[in-house]
């Protein structure tokens, strides 16, 4: 009997990513949980611009890629003109926290039926470890050499937290995924966000909390530690907001 | 009993399965190169396996499979 192998939804490509990174890990949750659903053949996915810019290669269902940040608008537009699809988008901090901050609060507001699977890893892995909008106070990047000045660069944005405050998402949780406990844990919010859409129930985001190992300068196993040490006391887990869970508290 | 397969040209050498397998029964190969460049995980105690997928569940690569 097979106890694991890889998700169909996932195509036999070798993923670009270096050793370590946990898109891989992610990409795989997103495959299995379509596999599950039984949404292979209409599932969407909205690419981003980033390190995961090459997702289309490895999803097995229609990807389209969208311009840098407008991923939530193009998966609106999608949405709308094919309501019996499922559609995702799958992006990193640099793309939906600094230059999609627009469309990720206005289709949030709007509580557009999609889901966003939100990857935070605190830096700009493709183009070489910038200080992202996520990067910690304190941290060291390529561009805060000193490590980050909130007096000059500001505090990170916390992207759950402020969401949270509109009335319109009806999912928002932090996952990560830097033990298998917190996988599986990852794999039931993803699942969930999923679910809402095809139950038409609305907005649904999950953060994910992942490492990358090269520009934080560290071996695999450190950048899995650093996400326990440093990154889950600033951005604690959790679900921020769950509409149908209080409906039904409320009843 | 456990089976553990390889797709070892796809392995990346990040070495997060060994980290999680709670019975020690992978390592990185020491001899062995990849078409990637690394070394690749091999089971160096494959009868020690109880098919938990905990390395598989870790992997960023999905190059293990796993049977029961």
């Amino acid at each position: 009997m097979v106890v694991f192998e890889k998700p169909k939804s996932l195509t036999d490509v070798s993923m670009h990513y270096c050793p370590g990174c946990t898109h891989g890990i992610i990409h795989r949750l997103v495959a299995e949980v379509i596999d599950e659903l039984g949404i292979e053949g209409k599932t969407i996915g909205i690419a981003p611009v980033g390190c995961s810019v090459l997702a289309y290669n490895y999803f097995r269902c229609d990807m389209i890629e969208a311009a840098h940040g407008r991923a939530p608008a193009v998966a609106t537009g999608v949405k709308r003109s094919l309501p019996e699809n499922i559609v995702f988008t799958y992006q990193g901090d640099g793309d939906l926290a600094s230059i999609g901050t627009a469309e990720t609060v206005h289709a949030a507001a709007r509580n557009e039926n999609i889901t966003i699977i939100f990857i935070n890893n605190a830096i700009y892995g493709m183009t070489g470890g910038q200080m992202a909008p996520t990067s910690l106070p304190g941290q060291v990047t390529q561009t805060s050499p000193y490590g980050r000045d909130v007096t000059q660069c500001g505090y990170p944005v916390k992207v759950c937290e402020m969401l949270s405050q509109l009335d319109g998402p009806e999912y928002l949780e932090r996952v990560t995924v830097n033990n298998v406990k917190n996988i599986r844990n990852a794999k039931r919010a993803i699942k969930k966000a999923f679910q809402n859409q095809v139950e038409g129930k609305g907005f649904s985001l999950v953060e994910v909390l992942s490492s990358c190992p090269t520009n934080w300068g560290m071996t695999p196993q450190k950048a899995l530690e650093w996400i326990d040490e440093k990154m889950i006391p600033y951005y604690p887990l959790g679900v921020y907001k769950d509409r149908s869970a209080n409906k039904e508290a409320k009843a | 009993m456990a089976k553990l397969t390889f797709k070892s040209d796809d392995c990346k050498g990040c070495g997060l399965c060994v980290d999680a397998c709670p019975k020690k029964v992978l390592a990185l190969s020491k001899d062995k190169i990849n078409k990637k460049g690394h070394h690749p995980i091999e089971a160096v105690k494959p009868d020690d396996c109880i098919g938990c997928a905990f390395c598989a569940t870790m992997c960023p690569d999905c190059i293990i499979t796993v049977e029961r």
